[in-house]
């Protein structure tokens, strides 16, 4: 494995150990509510009145985390389209030279 | 950071979207300057865009029992200077105050401040700071990305206090409250998007480095490394 290969694997671990961790270390203690929606509860606490709705809001929980998905497999598609358009070109640069020597 | 649609006083509403839509503007017409003028620099831009719009759908869970989501501003930053952030975020958040019902439509300039504006801005001081401290792309990119996670969720809580102050502590009880919301939780999470950023420049470095060499990002080398 060379140097290059280790540190991504090695960052690579450290992303998933960061997310990782925390499920584990918890025990299933916690209800990993997200801080929006905590923060909006406080919101309300603190006397916010909400004053206009959202003008669509996924009728439940199952079609919220479609559309959250298709986010990101939006942006997950089109930044391995770029990196492998990317690499795609340095390799065929490469052969080119390698070609023409 | 996503304000929830509605929370937000009409007069705080419509004060952020003031503050937030010359920002918006002067980017969509840098996005629109590059891709004439750079049009070799189409491919990264769209990678900005990209890494912001898979980073902010993820919601991780977090060493706090919560969980948050990175925001990915700070790459597009460092590679394009953060006015372009500022339109490429407002995108994201637009998508999903109409999609997703996160966010919305009245908080819009209140979030796009936060993570369009203040986060990018943020994020790119960090990594101009190191770089002239003599740190290498990598480190400032680390920096540059953690930062403009951080200084987002900071500044959300802030624009929330200022709302909705504490009946008996005003504007800065209520700020602690909010922070110890968002604060906490959003560290773990801004190492990961720091290490994320890196790998992503990782690999640019390797196969995209006659861009970053033209955007000043990486010194130009005399003879291509294999």
């Amino acid at each position: 494995m060379t140097r290059s290969r280790l540190g991504t694997a090695l960052l690579v671990l450290g992303v998933l150990a960061l997310i990782a961790l925390p499920l584990v270390l918890d025990g299933g203690t916690s209800e990993f509510a997200g801080t929006d929606a905590t923060a909006a509860e406080l919101a309300e606490e603190q006397g916010a009145q909400p004053w206009f709705e959202s003008v669509f809001s996924p009728s439940s929980a199952e079609v919220e985390s479609g559309l959250f998905a298709l986010q990101a497999a939006l942006g997950g598609g089109v930044l391995g389209y770029v990196l492998g358009r990317l690499r795609g070109r340095r390799l065929a640069e490469r052969s080119r030279e390698d070609g023409g020597s | 950071m996503h304000i929830a649609e509605g929370f937000l006083p009409v007069t705080h509403a419509v004060g952020w979207t003031l503050a937030a839509a010359p920002f918006v503007v002067h980017g969509a017409r840098q996005v629109v300057t590059e891709v004439r003028e750079r049009p070799e620099n189409t491919l990264l831009l769209g990678a900005a865009g990209a890494f912001t719009f898979v980073l902010s759908a993820v919601k991780l869970p977090s060493f706090t029992g919560s969980s948050s989501h990175p925001t990915g501003t700070g790459a597009g930053a460092v590679l394009f200077r953060p006015p372009v952030m500022a339109l490429l975020g407002t995108i994201v958040l637009l998508f999903q105050a109409l999609l997703l019902a996160h966010g919305g439509l009245t908080t819009l300039g209140a979030n796009a401040f936060a993570m369009a504006v203040v986060g990018p801005w943020a994020g790119y001081g960090a990594y101009r700071l190191v770089r002239r401290l003599g740190g290498g792309l990598l480190p400032g990119v680390f920096a540059a990305m953690a930062v403009a996670d951080l200084a987002t969720y900071v500044t959300t809580a802030g624009q929330l206090a200022l709302a909705l102050p504490d009946a008996e502590t005003g504007v800065p009880g209520a700020l602690v409250k909010f922070l110890s919301v968002f604060a906490l939780t959003q560290v773990p999470l801004a190492v990961g998007e720091g290490l994320l950023g890196v790998l992503l420049f990782r690999a640019l470095t390797v196969n995209a480095r006659p861009e970053l060499e033209r955007l000043g990002l990486l010194a130009a080398a005399p003879e291509p490394t294999r």
